[in-house]
């Protein structure tokens, strides 16, 4: 069997380079333009709850927020898995640079959950609610990543070791979404992703949907991104790094 | 003005707006910053590799 020119293009790191500059631009400006248009319609248009009045409101940025944040790590466990078994440097690549975006999501969840947690809940935080503490161990595993890399000087070493770590750590993500079927807590059933109609109404809905749409395009806008720096980075010894920084100097 | 009150649950709802449009930032800084970084790295790796390099055939000379 012949694979398509594009799929091997796919592992130069030039190539990626380049299409990334091209690609993220597009993916900013969708992102930004989703963004702005679901933050409005959540803010201002949609009605308030019946129960949970005006605060609810949060509800178009928490999920979206934590949903990124377990998608950034399963991307950086595939791609580090990847990167472990066929040696490709630039799954590997992926993988550091999706881990700091996924740490910070995951963080920024946590802190949203708090806020809404006190109005709602009556607590900013508490200790025997699952999702709660699965979504903290998400958290504590990007950054024990990025520890562990930080403990190697030898960059090829660091990408093999932390990659076993990222591909142990992503059953953590299956628990994140089932605990709340799991176990009885504080967090609500699903509302959204299950195999029934969604127990929201559309004009929620469709503001809630956006900015799951708005966050995801917004996570590869700011992989693609980072991405340019860790390929500069990993390839500075290449020829095309080298016309590509004494081009520009010029 | 009852826009921005949020039914006397402003402190909530925009606080949670404002770290998350924070974080949005702080990556796209990042991104940034990292690239440039990188950038800047190479260049001068490229401009000290060059310099250390010795024309082999004119030592021979």
């Amino acid at each position: 069997m012949r694979l398509p020119r594009w799929f091997h293009l796919l592992g130069s790191p030039p190539f990626v380079y380049g299409w990334a500059g091209r690609l993220a631009p597009w993916l900013g400006a969708i992102a930004i333009v989703l963004l702005v248009v679901g933050a409005y319609w959540g803010l201002a248009v949609a009605p308030p709850d019946r129960v949970q009045g005006e605060v609810y409101r949060i509800i178009f940025l928490h999920p979206q927020v934590a949903y990124v944040g377990m998608m950034a790590y399963v991307v950086m466990a595939v791609s580090a898995g990847i990167g472990f078994i066929w040696r490709i440097k630039l799954a590997h690549a992926v993988a550091v640079t999706a881990a700091p975006i996924g740490a910070s999501f995951t963080a920024c969840a946590l802190a949203t959950g708090a806020i809404w947690g006190r109005p709602t809940w009556g607590t900013f935080w508490q200790w025997s609610d699952p999702r709660i503490m699965f979504e903290t161990l998400l958290l504590f595993l990007f950054l024990s990543y990025l520890a562990l890399r930080a403990a190697f000087d030898d960059r090829d070493k660091a990408d093999r070791v932390s990659a076993i770590l990222a591909v142990v750590g992503v059953v953590n993500v299956p628990i994140i979404h089932y605990s709340v079927i799991w176990w009885n807590s504080l967090h609500q059933g699903p509302t959204v992703m299950k195999l029934d109609k969604p127990s929201m109404a559309p004009e929620m809905l469709w503001p809630f949907l956006i900015m799951v749409a708005a966050f995801t395009v917004c996570f590869y806008w700011l992989l693609l991104n980072g991405l340019r720096g860790q390929i500069v980075e990993r390839e500075r010894d290449t020829r095309w790094v080298k016309q590509l920084v004494e081009g520009r100097k010029a | 003005m009852e826009f921005l009150r949020m039914g006397g649950e402003a402190a909530y709802v925009w606080s949670a707006y404002g770290i998350t449009l924070a974080v949005l930032l702080f990556n796209v800084w990042w991104a940034r910053w990292t690239h440039r970084n990188a950038l800047d790295r190479a260049r001068a790796y490229s401009a000290e590799t060059r310099a250390t390099k010795k024309p082999t055939v004119r030592q021979v000379e």
